[in-house]
């Protein structure tokens, strides 16, 4: 049984469409908290994941390059987080806060041309060509595959996936923690759930933007990195093509429901990869080409069915 | 008379360009309940907006312990203690209760277990409901949580903006009862009401706004027996 159908299944697609769904659970945490304190669609989010990836290829090239050792992207991940999150407060202050009291289209449309500045300055700075991110194969985690081939049960996982799968639950569980347990953190679902109320409390509204801002510039920024270390190469596009997914995880699991926003993206990762498994005959029951499509699916007809998502978020 | 704790002297204001107080005036001495009462679209509940500087106040002025705070910011005007609980949605429905009351002392982060246990003795219902959400509450437990999230500040003065609307009879009686609490321990209520006969009997003073301007002031007991007020404001004649 494990021979013919499992070893396949969870090797080639329930694994890789695991690692795929933490990456959309982490950036779609950024924007379902975006929506819903800052009440926005931030389209720049996806180039947020973008920039926190090229930034920690930089740091890991200076390590390698100029100081003589090499550095897990890991590593390398918390200076450039610290730098994006940098940047976010920066651009808030200086790019969103004027539009504090505009009408939410403004906004949106704000932050597409936020998306827009991003991406070029990027290809400015480090060109338009793809990068690579970490050389060579990622071979199976050798310890796992000999443990569960001794048990008949061959699982064949590259740390890198393990990285992220561990790396992902360890952000949810700080997000948890700091949502549930901290002052600031139950002050953004309070903001999340009435601002105007948050207000006359006389909740500091401003530094709750600004935390939302960290939290979610630090998920989008491992989001990225995540990503990076998952498809070994970097380009400007990569967070765009994230952006549709990782809305579409949102919406899934209701705006403004961060847990909601984790599960809607293993969902939509899931269902990403599993869509191309040969369930019927000997072919993929949809060409891999069509995974976006599969998302943008699950969106619409969530949409139409219970636009308020699985935890009963925001419906617009 | 005792020096007032709030006065509102002579204001005028409203939202843009539109004016909805005239010429309004009213103050508030310790240990009273103040009832402001008249017809919809009178500025009742803009008078209360007024002093936590969610409108523009043109000319007057709003004084606390006769300090000016003229269209200061909500934010800084609950920390100078003036604690308000709006009409509509007042708690943060996806917070517990606990939380929610967290979140009212948000100005003042210390000493924040004790005040959780002083409005758990003063809302007895809330205690045993402080981990549930908000939301899942009735309308009468919600108001409780409003008003007990307001005093978590060592509030001055608690201003409520129509804390009974929606309400059924029961909790209404209730609500007025604790009301009463309130201001027996220290903190005086300045109310803005619909249901103006019940506001009255427990208020010590009372004003009728009409147009955006006072039109009658006198104690409770004297505004309730007074013909012309019963018959235009307190639903007919007695």
């Amino acid at each position: 049984m494990w021979n013919s159908f499992g070893f396949e299944f969870i090797n080639f697609y329930f694994i890789p469409g695991l690692v795929l769904g933490c990456i959309y659970a982490l950036g779609a945490i950024g924007i379902t908290l975006t929506f819903s304190i800052l009440r926005f669609a931030n389209f720049a989010h996806g180039e947020t994941m973008m920039t926190g990836a090229y930034l920690t290829w930089t740091v890991m090239a200076i390590c390698s390059g100029v100081l003589g050792f090499a550095v897990h992207p890991l590593v390398a991940a918390v200076p450039a987080t610290l730098l994006v999150v940098l940047l976010f407060l920066v651009t808030d202050r200086y790019f969103y806060k004027p539009f504090r009291q505009a009408d939410t289209i403004k906004v949106v449309m704000a932050s597409f041309g936020m998306m827009l500045i991003i991406r070029s300055a990027v290809q400015v700075i480090w060109g338009p060509n793809q990068l690579t991110f970490v050389p060579g194969i990622a071979k199976p985690n050798a310890y796992l595959k000999d443990w569960s081939g001794s048990i008949d049960f061959l699982l064949l996982i590259p740390n890198k996936h393990l990285f992220i799968f561990v790396g992902t639950i360890a952000f949810m569980m700080a997000l948890s923690y700091l949502l549930n347990k901290t002052r600031i953190g139950k002050a953004m679902r309070a903001v999340s759930d009435s601002p105007d109320l948050a207000h006359v409390t006389g909740i500091n509204v401003d530094q709750v933007i600004r935390a939302t801002w960290i939290v979610g510039g630090a998920c989008a920024m491992a989001a990225g990195v995540f990503l990076a270390m998952d498809i070994q190469m970097l380009e400007t596009t990569m967070g765009f093509r994230m952006l549709l997914p990782m809305f579409a995880a949102a919406i899934l699991g209701g705006i403004g429901k961060p847990y909601g926003a984790v599960l809607g993206g293993l969902v939509i990762g899931l269902a990403e990869e599993l869509s191309a498994y040969p369930w019927i005959g000997d072919g993929p029951l949809l060409s891999p080409g069509y995974k976006t499509g599969v998302a943008f699916a699950i969106m619409v007809v969530m949409l139409i069915v219970r636009p308020q998502g699985l935890f009963k978020g925001r419906s617009f | 008379m005792s020096k007032p704790i709030l006065s509102l002297n002579s204001l005028r204001a409203g939202y843009g360009q539109t004016e909805i107080l005239h010429d309004l005036s009213m103050f508030v001495q310790p240990n009273e309940i103040v009832a402001v009462i008249g017809p919809n679209g009178a500025g009742k509940s803009t008078a209360i907006k007024s002093v936590l500087g969610l409108l523009n106040i043109s000319q007057g002025s709003v004084e606390l312990h006769g300090e000016v705070i003229t269209n200061t910011p909500a934010a800084k005007v609950v920390e100078l203690g003036i604690s308000y609980v709006p009409q509509n949605q007042n708690v943060f429905v996806n917070l517990s209760v606990k939380e929610n009351l967290e979140m009212g002392a948000w100005t003042r982060p210390i000493g924040i277990p004790e005040r959780l246990n002083d409005m758990y003795a003063l809302f007895p219902d809330l205690a045993e409901k402080r981990n549930q959400t908000a939301g899942s509450l009735s309308g009468g437990q919600r108001q409780m949580v409003a008003m007990a999230k307001a005093l978590m500040v060592d509030a001055k003065i608690l201003l409520l903006d129509e804390p009974t609307a929606g309400l059924s009879p029961k909790y209404r009686s209730e609500i007025f009862e604790t009301i009463q609490k309130i201001k027996n321990t220290g903190v005086p209520v300045l109310i803005v009401e619909q249901n103006a006969k019940q506001a009255l009997a427990v208020s010590d003073r009372g004003y009728v706004l009409v147009d955006g301007a006072n039109r009658h002031t006198g104690t409770g007991v004297d505004l309730l027996a007074d013909r012309e007020i019963a018959r235009m404001f307190l639903g007919g004649g007695h």
